[in-house]
């Protein structure tokens, strides 16, 4: 079988289509039946409600975006970094990666009030909650990257005397550099998630008001192309963060993964 | 540090005068087209510090943890300079035995040293300069983010030495196994062979005198085992080192070595040692020399009495 490189038109146009088709026919099927607008929004006036007169939407966009932004650049600091630590000592790992799992297991719509008693309102407590949901992927995929280097390079590495940082710094953080990535990956969309729920619940005793903000709002006076609207800059906001990952993974790997 | 930088410097530099006036090691035209270049490198030092590291292995003995006795009561000679192929099966602990000379594991009992040619004073593993001692594994082991450049030079930056002069030591230890023409390329653009030419190259980057080898060439397809054979053969002729070679290959072994060693199954004890009775100058045509049947024969006998 030849391989032809993939273009751009050919991996764009098929969703595009199926897309619009998909939309065009709630689009007819919503008008011809007369579903009433406050139960089934068009598609159309979804887009509308984005256009001239949406700004509110897209300045919420910003401020979850903000947010977002800041608790998932914690998790990747603070993530890689707990992996560096644990990845270190057996004795050290086993005594506290477990307890590292509670950031998968709580249950974040819980604490979210918490965190604002804690750090009072606004964007701080909406950032962590970001931070909270996403940071155990990136632990643990680094760490699952660190402990898994060719023992034969890290004894290369001793033959020739290295030190712990220059094992770190040289072999094991660039050999787990692709699971780094798929942490990262999975990261940046639950941040986005992690953001919006705490917004659902705090985000209106604060002053920047978020897309969880708008949706609670839109939802409880009946706007739902509203509603829909910001739950499609959410999602779009998850989708660019991980396009963004993906695009620094592609130009840090290309030249030595299978990945890329 | 400096004390190194200035011997490698005055090496060269002598190495480059002694062109001149020194008849050269004997090279074939066939080593030519084996892509083997005539560098100034491929002299044969003649100062006492570049002559190959001796090994001395008393009474040995390796457990794993989970009980299995690796090697017990090894007692082995290798005389600086010398080109020795430890045989054996499966599993039987040679590379273990290998990890044990390199440093990179410890026995439980018995010792293991390496020696000055010139004195014969035994140094314990940890105080002579760790380069002096480089090890090739069965699989090229390159760092994947790394062209080739960068992977013969790893050693010395390991070793804190500035760029130029590493890069320089790295561009001549890639001549030197034929690779010039691919020094920015990276592992996942070579074959096979390539990439364990790099693999040889990054150990020959700190000019060991003691080169260990497990199996290193054991993955590659005949005809590119055979050229990188008839490669090291020359290049232990002209660098001056001890070399360590763990293969399954009687061939491989009758070829390269002047002596050889055959372990048995575990725990690992050695059941014959053989000195080689062939010509120093080998070229490929000794392959098929009555002399080479004879001597393959020979280790290929040793090897299946012990196979049980």
């Amino acid at each position: 079988m030849k391989h032809r490189p993939t273009t751009f038109l050919a991996t764009v146009l098929p969703p595009a289509v199926a897309l619009i088709v998909v939309l065009a026919a709630i689009e007819a099927w919503a008008r011809w039946t007369h579903q009433p607008a406050y139960l089934v929004p068009r598609p159309s006036t979804i887009f509308l409600a984005l256009g001239p007169g949406g700004s509110a939407l897209w300045n919420a966009l910003l401020w979850t975006a903000v947010a977002s932004l800041a608790g998932f650049a914690v998790s990747t600091i603070f993530g890689i970094f707990a992996a560096i630590l644990l990845a270190g000592s057996k004795w050290v790992r086993r005594a506290v990666y477990p307890y590292t799992l509670f950031f998968q297991t709580v249950p974040i719509v819980a604490i979210a009030p918490l965190l604002v008693f804690w750090m009072g309102v606004g964007i701080v407590p909406v950032a962590t909650c970001a931070f909270v949901v996403s940071v155990f992927p990136v632990i643990a995929n680094t760490l699952s990257g660190l402990v898994s280097t060719e023992p034969a390079l890290v004894d290369l590495f001793r033959l020739y005397g290295a030190s712990r940082f220059a094992s770190l710094w040289k072999l094991r953080l660039p050999a787990a550099l692709p699971n780094i990535f798929t942490g990262l990956r999975i990261a940046a969309g639950l941040a986005v998630i992690g953001a919006v729920v705490a917004e659902f619940l705090v985000g209106t005793l604060g002053e920047h008001e978020g897309l969880g903000v708008r949706i609670v709002e839109n939802t409880k006076y009946a706007y739902p192309d509203r509603v829909f609207a910001a739950v499609l800059l959410a999602s779009f906001l998850g989708l660019a963060m991980f396009a963004a990952i993906n695009f620094i993974a592609f130009f840090s790997l290309r030249r030595w993964h299978a990945s890329q | 540090m400096s004390e190194r930088l200035l011997k490698r410097f005055d090496r060269t530099d002598r190495a480059r005068n002694e062109q001149h006036v020194t008849p050269k090691a004997h090279f074939s035209m066939k080593d030519h087209a084996l892509g083997l270049t005539m560098l100034p490198m491929l002299q044969k030092p003649s100062h006492h510090r570049e002559s190959g590291l001796g090994v001395r292995i008393e009474g040995v003995r390796r457990q794993f943890e989970n009980g299995v006795v690796a090697l017990d009561g090894i007692d082995l000679n290798v005389a600086s300079g010398e080109f020795l192929a430890i045989l054996g099966p499966s599993g039987c602990g040679k590379s273990t035995l290998l990890r044990l000379i390199a440093g990179l594991d410890k026995p439980q009992g018995g010792n293991v040293f390496t020696m000055e040619a010139s004195h014969g004073r035994a140094d314990r593993h940890g105080l002579g300069t760790r380069a002096d001692i480089a090890y090739v594994f069965q699989d090229a082991h390159l760092l994947p983010w790394r062209n080739v450049l960068a992977n013969v030079a790893l050693p010395l930056e390991l070793m804190g030495i500035e760029r130029k002069v590493r890069e320089e030591s790295a561009l001549r230890a890639i001549e030197q196994v034929g690779l010039g023409d691919a020094a920015d390329r990276y592992p996942n653009q070579l074959s096979g062979g390539m990439r364990m030419r790099a693999s040889l190259a990054r150990a020959l980057v700190t000019e060991p005198r003691l080169l260990l080898m497990d199996e290193p060439f054991a993955a590659l397809d005949e005809i590119t085992r055979q050229r990188l054979d008839d490669q090291l053969r020359a290049l232990w002729a002209a660098l001056n080192m001890t070399v360590i070679f763990v293969t399954h290959s009687t061939i491989e072994a009758a070829f390269l070595a002047q002596r050889a060693i055959v372990l048995s199954s575990r725990p690992a004890r050695i059941v014959e040692d053989y000195t080689l009775n062939l010509p120093a100058e080998r070229t490929g045509s000794i392959r098929s020399s009555p002399a080479f049947a004879r001597e393959t024969r020979v280790l290929y006998q040793a090897l299946e009495r012990n196979e049980v």
